[in-house]
């Protein structure tokens, strides 16, 4: 009220001023939550969606790719050697030592069994195939480690997905699935 | 210039009824008729005229192309393709559109190197600039929402790769790219906002060219010698002299438009857009359109990690640190003198800067690999080093011409011994940058 007036006591008006004025700020705030709310993914791209994919015809060296949320998931069924040469990879060679596989804990390292379905399943390798750089689609058995290579930035990946050379920092990620009976993978 | 009182005198019994309610034919008359501007205006003082003219062409035609374009992912690269073949003079407006904005991308880079070369953006005019800068950068989003309207693959993969710079910020990236693209990946939601805000964002951009424009008219304008106005002699009226020279720098300007869109309509678009967007298939080179490519040569060009900050935050760093130089120009300059004229030593940096400028828009267009990283790796440098280390240092160490007087003298001097040509706003032809 009287701004020249320094050594006045806070009074009731003060109080009503900073009280009505913070009813205004909450009042703006919830106002514009509902004009940036639904901006965010609505109810029908978020229910997750998941895919069931027969994989009984993938013979050993043969991949199959789907659509997931929108993005393409690489489902493969490695080889012998290409699951060889990534076994024999050491994690201090790794740019990104973390398996990024969502059925496992965070911190999994990123050997080449986490990186797989698993025990007994080392052959199959299931991941988003979304480049962890800028999300384009890396192209399956190219570059040097004859894993995939992404054209966009020139991001390399070796047969376990996993981030080798190049711009993008992160392994390409594992999404949640199971084998739902021994030739049916069900994604999300 | 702004302080010199107006000399409007309405003639008419309508216009004073008028101007003493709503002084708008004193605001027109004031601010393009009797305004003064410097004698010494060169060419490279046309773009503003022309830039406004390119502003009001492409909401024209985006208004017009809005009426028969659909943004829903099914139909989008349909109705566009339908637009080219049945919409009534419908090919003629999309080229309009689609070159122009090109065109203004041109308008645009002339006239911001035109403020570099001839140091426009010094006191008082920082805040000219600023707006202008704030210009430029909604024009990048317009023009990169506007080339993700047709669903081309190029579209596509291009909102896919800049939503993803997103992704590069710490914690909050994620959100912040499925916020953009109201999806996990762009489809249906991303292309009917982008619609939205490609239509919003050319008025936000009128909106801030009026206080450009106001801006302006209060500091008034620079020019190539860089002396300030001082007295009346070193001005000329803006109408006849800057609206003649003006008129004839657009038409000359849309000779060129008219012979893009006439002769080589797709000279400047990549074939791959006439391909409807696969979300499956990446296009073997994803380059954005011409006028971000230095930008992205130098996103590309971060391939290490720089202690905590991996490679992919880096590069985005990197590229929005680029733009974000130029809003710092007016306090990286050190020197005095404005014009790079009268400044040796800038001249050269100027135009080894334009080099760098062009190489690094041809690298962007390259794949990322081989001597290609390397050649951007160094030309990323000096593109930071011009801003950070030679505009600083060069205005403490260089030694600049001498200054004339006045624009007058300049003007004077430049005609000497020539004939009595009537020198006020001709332009010699070394100073037309």
């Amino acid at each position: 009220m009287s701004a020249t007036d320094e050594t006045h006591d806070p009074n009731r008006r003060d109080f009503l001023y900073i009280a009505t004025g913070m009813a205004g700020v909450v009042g703006a705030a919830s106002v514009a939550w509902p004009f940036i709310d639904q901006m965010q993914p609505d109810a029908s791209t978020r229910a997750l969606a998941s895919v069931e994919v027969d994989v009984a015809s993938l013979q050993p060296g043969m991949s199959l790719t789907v659509k997931w949320r929108g993005k393409p998931v690489f489902i493969r069924n490695r080889t012998p050697e290409e699951v060889k040469a990534a076994q024999e990879v050491k994690l201090e060679e790794l740019k990104d030592p973390l398996a990024r596989n969502a059925n496992l804990a965070s911190d999994a390292q990123a050997t080449d069994l986490d990186r797989s379905a698993g025990k007994g399943k080392e052959n199959w390798l299931v991941m988003v195939g979304v480049c962890t750089h800028l999300g384009c689609i890396p192209l399956g058995q190219q570059g040097e480690y004859n894993g995939w290579f992404c054209p966009c930035h020139g991001s390399v990946y070796d047969t376990s997905g996993r981030i080798r050379k190049g711009p993008a920092p992160e392994n390409m990620a594992v999404p949640v699935f199971s084998f739902i009976s021994d030739t049916k993978i069900r994604i999300g | 210039m702004s302080e010199g009182h107006s000399t409007y005198t309405p003639k008419t019994g309508i216009g004073r009824w008028f101007d003493a309610r709503m002084p708008l034919p004193r605001l027109v008359y004031d601010s393009f008729i009797a305004y003064p501007v410097p004698r010494n205006l060169n060419y490279m003082w046309t773009f503003g005229g022309i830039l406004s003219i390119m502003l009001v062409s492409q909401i024209l035609t985006g208004i017009v192309l809005a009426m028969h374009y659909v943004s829903d992912t099914s139909l989008a690269f349909g109705s566009v393709e339908k637009i080219m073949r049945d919409v009534n003079q419908g090919w003629l407006l999309r080229y309009m559109h689609s070159n122009g904005a090109s065109f203004f991308f041109i308008a645009v880079y002339l006239h911001i190197f035109r403020g570099l070369y001839y140091g426009s953006y010094k006191a008082p005019r920082e805040l000219l600039w600023i707006l202008g800068c704030i210009i430029y950068l909604l024009m990048m989003a317009t023009g990169f929402m506007g080339y993700v309207l047709p669903w081309g693959q190029m579209s596509f993969w291009g909102a896919t790769v800049i939503t993803g710079f997103f992704t590069a910020i710490p914690v909050v990236g994620n959100w912040i790219q499925e916020l953009l693209l109201g999806g996990f990946a762009v489809d249906n939601p991303t292309l009917n906002r982008f619609f939205a805000l490609h239509y919003l964002l050319p008025f936000m951009i009128a909106g801030v060219v009026v206080l450009h424009v106001w801006a302006l008219h209060v500091v008034g304008q620079s020019n190539p010698t860089g002396i300030e106005v001082k007295s009346k002699t070193d001005t000329v009226a803006f109408t006849p002299y800057a609206t003649i020279k003006d008129a004839l720098g657009m038409v000359v300007f849309l000779l060129f438009f008219a012979y893009f869109i006439f002769y080589i309509p797709n000279y400047l678009g990549h074939p791959d857009n006439y391909i409807v967007a696969d979300p499956l298939k990446t296009p073997a080179h994803i380059v954005p359109e011409w006028y971000f490519l230095p930008f992205y040569a130098i996103l590309r060009a971060i391939t290490f990690n720089i202690g905590p900050i991996d490679s992919k935050l880096g590069g985005v760093l990197a590229m929005f640190g680029a733009i974000a130089m130029l809003f710092l120009v007016p306090w990286l300059d050190t020197s005095k003198v404005r014009s790079a004229v009268y400044r040796p030593w800038y001249k050269l940096f100027f135009w080894l800067f334009v080099a760098n400028a062009i190489l690094l828009g041809w690298l962007g267009s390259r794949p990322a690999e081989g001597a290609y990283v390397l050649m951007a790796q160094m030309a990323t440098l000096f593109y930071f080093a011009f801003f950070l280390v030679i505009l600083p240092v060069l205005g403490l160490i260089e030694t600049p011409r001498r200054l004339p007087n006045s624009i007058t003298e300049a003007v004077l001097e430049k005609n000497k011994g020539g004939s009595g040509h009537p020198a006020g706003a001709t332009a010699s032809p070394e100073t037309k940058g």
